[in-house]
């Protein structure tokens, strides 16, 4: 079966999602399509779902042109999407969401769970996906939960399966296991989209690569006639430093000190678990881990978002474990939050707004009730050049920017004052390569500031290239220190896994 | 605070919160039995049947449940009971409330019997509103109009048995209930108005023009237009016979034997069928339905006039199941504490039809406690049901999940 798009236009009111878009996908192979965010790969990829029609260009099936109006006659036509963000309603089982939409039913519609769980392991057994069909989804891991989504795929019995960001919230062995799937996808005949901004991914698994950028495709290219660089290249627009260009630390004196700080949940899981560490002026200290390890609730419980259970933090000799938010703010602490939407910004809110959000008490903004917005403004003007934030306006609702200059929002706010702790949580996730460069800079200018850095992440290749220490988190603890200048990539792949044993020196 | 709890016996601070507010919930318990349930002297006739019937010494009893529950309060201080707890808590509250009847009743005696097949007659709207709720919020809709489609369905169910039968009357119930819950639908689904508040608009609508039908129309017309006979209780063959149970279950009006049918058969639809299947998904996360190419809000508008059908048979029980005529404001509530049900039982069908006993339960109390001196003002006793409501779902039940996507339209795109 041959699948192509044709000159695909979508508009939407102010920009075109997709301009003139043509690429073609034959079963029995893999297409990379890479892009920034914003590139249109999304929009892209509900037009081919049903999810959107397209306003110029058809989609042909074989060389026949075929409509869909809804993602079941994209389903009918022989299309699976597997979503960034899983299609899994979390309260159900493994069977129960697979056949949910073509149920296998019994006598007066009542539904046939036996015959459910039956197809879910055969499919599960065909392709080696080893899923329990009676296992409850929100108790499964990530990589389990993705392999679950494929089955239901498979069972609509897609010919092409199109992946949107699949690696994103995978470890680096679930990776490889992924991987070993697509394999064995394109062996049993299907065509695999694979969608990514990770250009590694791109050049490893795929037969073809193209490239989008602001709504057209760019570039087609194969992995073996190209390299990294040059499809950086293509998806920028120009030359970009994929490496964190930084010298050594010069670690000074203790500004951070976590002493044996645990978290426990209401429902009385440990989820940090007597957790110590360090972190001196003037270093940047990485931790890495499997997303629900425990780091999302440790940097709450430093940023003051949460309460500890037990243990201590200091901040510059300072025991500020049982204070607000806003006295670690004001004692000298950053905060760069995991979720930009939710917790950095308030996106409904103006720029300007969101860039005093942490600071409209001081005196520079407001005095007694009154707010000083010709300072709030003046100063957000600053920050908007000084950061680079792409705005023409900046009055305009912070949702109105783009991923990556959202985050530079959050950035400028917090690093733009006088600090000496900076935490920063996913600081890249989900921004555009250019982006990611531009925060990654600022950090490390900071760090040569004298401000001591702790930074969480579940990329791997983000925190050893940006760290001059690595820590890796797994089940709530910390069971390694390690130095990113003298470990391999796999070697921390493997505690994150908790496959190594602690080797945490202090 | 700052002590760290070793695995194993990992507590968190709410978890130990809990347990000792329920200790201390216990002492309170006993505190009544000791300076309460002990004030009133001589013995308390319970009517099990129209010839037997058994006798608590209200003071003994008093004594004896107190000394018990302080016992409990501490094993439950001290080392918490684990796995017991439920088990004990139910306990505890039957004998309490047995205490509470044996000294209201002291030096006298009531049909116990009586008072719990009242129960189960008065479940009935309860029920079918939480049914009702349950319908609409496990797709995904929040329905606080379920007070507002109870109060209209009594009054056309009302007008229409009092002209025609009582089939047609109730069958005038059901259309109107679902009349309501279209209103609903298209507002929240077509065009995604905030739920609660077109829940509001459509029980003050209720409340108005019903009130206006009964001042202007029913009033003048009481006897051809409000005027007829409530349906019979229908005796089951052999059921009705087994001792106690059986007059309490087996002994009703045709409305308790839809009310338990619909709570089964819901159950088994939303668990055993597509339909539930599909029901449940889109009101967990419909997007995961969406693109599996089920309609979503076709399904949340056929269950939304579902749910109104079954409240309007909720509705048609005042007129046509047990008073005879429609009155203003007839409800009084019953819509509010049909949803209570539904948190209480967890948004499953089987848990509302418990909590909608225990509220029928305490209405049938408060009207059989009436009859006696006891004391307690009256408007405390009218009060007692919705204390009760705060207490059970507040202090024992805890937080309990509604449905995710409650709440929140669903974009077709």
């Amino acid at each position: 079966m041959k699948f192509e798009l044709r000159g695909i236009t979508k508009r939407f009111p102010g920009i075109v999602a997709n301009d003139q878009v043509s690429l073609s996908i034959s079963t029995g192979e893999v297409l990379a399509l890479i892009g920034e965010n914003g590139a249109g790969k999304s929009t892209l990829m509900n037009v081919l779902y049903g999810i959107y029609r397209p306003d110029e260009g058809e989609l042909m099936v074989d060389g026949k042109p075929i409509h869909f109006s809804s993602p079941a006659d994209a389903i009918a036509a022989g299309i699976g999407m597997v979503h960034q963000h899983f299609m899994l309603v979390p309260v159900m089982t493994v069977a129960e969401n697979v056949v949910l939409g073509v149920e296998p039913t019994g006598r007066l519609g009542s539904l046939d769970i036996a015959e459910a769980r039956r197809m879910v392991r055969e499919v599960s057994d065909k392709y080696k996906l080893e899923l329990d069909p009676d296992a409850v989804i929100e108790d499964l891991p990530v990589g389990v939960r993705q392999r679950v989504e494929i089955v239901k795929v498979l069972m609509r019995d897609a010919q092409i399966v199109v992946f949107d960001e699949p690696t994103a919230v995978l470890t680096p062995s679930e990776i490889l296991e992924f991987f070993e799937i697509v394999r064995t996808l394109v062996g049993a005949g299907r065509g695999v989209i694979f969608i990514t901004h990770k250009l590694k991914e791109a050049l490893t698994i795929a037969d073809r690569i193209n490239v989008l950028r602001r709504g057209k495709v760019v570039g087609e290219t194969a992995p073996s006639a190209t390299n990294e660089d040059e499809i950086a290249e293509m998806m920028v627009g120009r030359a970009v430093q994929l490496v964190v260009d930084k010298h050594s630390a010069k670690p000074g004196d203790v500004m951070l000190a976590v002493r044996d700080l645990t978290v426990v949940e209401p429902d009385g899981r440990t989820v940090v678990d007597g957790v110590s560490f360090e972190v001196r002026r003037g270093e940047i200290v990485g931790v890495a881990g499997v997303q629900g390890n425990g780091q999302t609730e440790l940097v709450e419980a430093i940023a003051g978002l949460r309460r500890a259970a037990g243990g201590s933090v200091t901040l510059a000799g300072r025991d500020i474990t049982g204070d607000s938010p806003r006295e670690r703010h004001v004692a000298g602490m950053a905060h760069i939050p995991e979720d930009r939407q939710k917790q950095g910004l308030v996106v409904d809110m103006s720029i300007v707004e969101n860039l005093v959000l942490t600071r409209y008490h001081d005196p520079e903004f407001s005095s007694g009730v009154r707010m000083n917005w010709a300072g709030a403004k003046e100063k957000a003007a600053a920050m908007v050049a000084a950061y680079d934030i792409r705005t023409t306006d900046p009055s305009q609702a912070a949702s109105t920017l783009s991923g990556g200059n959202q985050q530079k929002v959050i950035v400028a706010r917090e690093l733009s004052r006088d600090i000496k702790v900076a935490v920063a949580a996913q600081p890249t996730r989900g921004i555009d390569v250019g982006s990611i460069e531009y925060v990654h800079a600022q950090m490390v200018k900071e760090r040569d500031n004298g401000v001591a850095m702790l930074v969480v992440s579940t990329e791997l290749d983000e925190v050893m290239a940006l760290s001059d220490r690595v820590l890796v988190m797994y089940r709530g603890k910390i069971v390694a220190d390690l130095d990113p200048r003298t470990v391999s990539h796999m070697d921390v792949g493997l505690y994150m896994a908790g496959s190594r044993p602690t080797a945490v020196s202090s | 605070m700052s002590t760290v709890a070793g695995p194993g016996m990992v507590v968190s601070a709410e978890q130990r919160k809990r347990a000792r507010n329920v200790g201390f919930a216990y002492l309170v318990l006993a505190m009544v039995c000791f300076f309460v349930f002990t004030r009133r002297p001589g013995d308390a006739g319970f009517k099990i049947s129209e010839t037997s019937q058994f006798t608590l010494p209200a003071q003994g009893f008093g004594w004896a449940l107190g000394i018990v529950l302080v016992a409990i309060a501490a094993a439950q201080l001290l080392r918490g009971l684990g796995k017991l707890s439920n088990v004990v808590l139910a306990l505890a509250t039957a004998a309490f409330f047995m205490s509470f009847l044996a000294w209201a009743a002291a030096g006298d005696s009531f049909s116990f019997v009586g008072m719990l097949q009242d129960t189960v007659s008065r479940s009935v709207p309860i029920t079918l509103g939480a049914i009702g709720g349950i319908l609409s919020e496990r797709s995904g809709v929040i329905n606080i109009s379920i007070e507002g489609m109870l109060l209209a369905a009594a009054c056309t169910s009302a007008i229409a048995a009092s002209l025609t039968n009582l089939w047609l009357g109730t069958l005038v119930g059901v259309l109107t209930g679902m009349a309501l819950a279209a209103v609903l639908a298209v507002m929240s689904i077509r065009y995604k108005v905030d739920q609660v508040i077109v829940g509001f608009a459509i029980n003050f609508f209720a409340l108005g023009i019903t009130s206006f039908i009964s001042f202007r129309v029913l009033v003048p017309n009481r006897d051809t237009m409000n005027n007829l006979l409530p349906v019979m209780p229908i005796r089951i063959p052999v059921l009705a016979d087994i001792p106690f149970f059986g007059g309490i279950f087996f002994d009703q009006t045709i409305f308790v034997y839809f009310s338990f049918l619909a709570v089964a058969v819901t159950t088994w639809g939303l668990y055993r069928t597509k339909w539930g299947l599909r029901t449940r998904a889109i009101g967990e996360y419909p997007k995961a339905a969406g693109t599996l190419g089920v309609d979503v809000n076709k399904l949340r508008y056929r269950n939304l006039l579902l749910a109104g059908g079954v409240a309007g048979i909720g509705g048609a029980w005042w007129p046509i199941g047990i008073v005879g005529r429609f009155d203003q404001n007839i409800t009084n509530g019953r819509g509010f504490i049909a949803l209570a049900a539904v948190i209480f039982g967890r948004w499953h069908p089987v848990g509302a039809l418990c909590g909608a006993l225990v509220f029928a339960l305490s209405e049938a109390v408060r009207l059989k406690i009436g009859n006696f001196d006891t004391g307690i003002p009256s408007e405390f006793l009218i009060m007692a049901p919705y204390v009760v409501t705060i207490i059970v779902v507040a202090g024992f039940i805890g937080a309990s999940r509604a449905p995710k996507a409650a709440g929140q339209p669903y974009e077709d795109q």
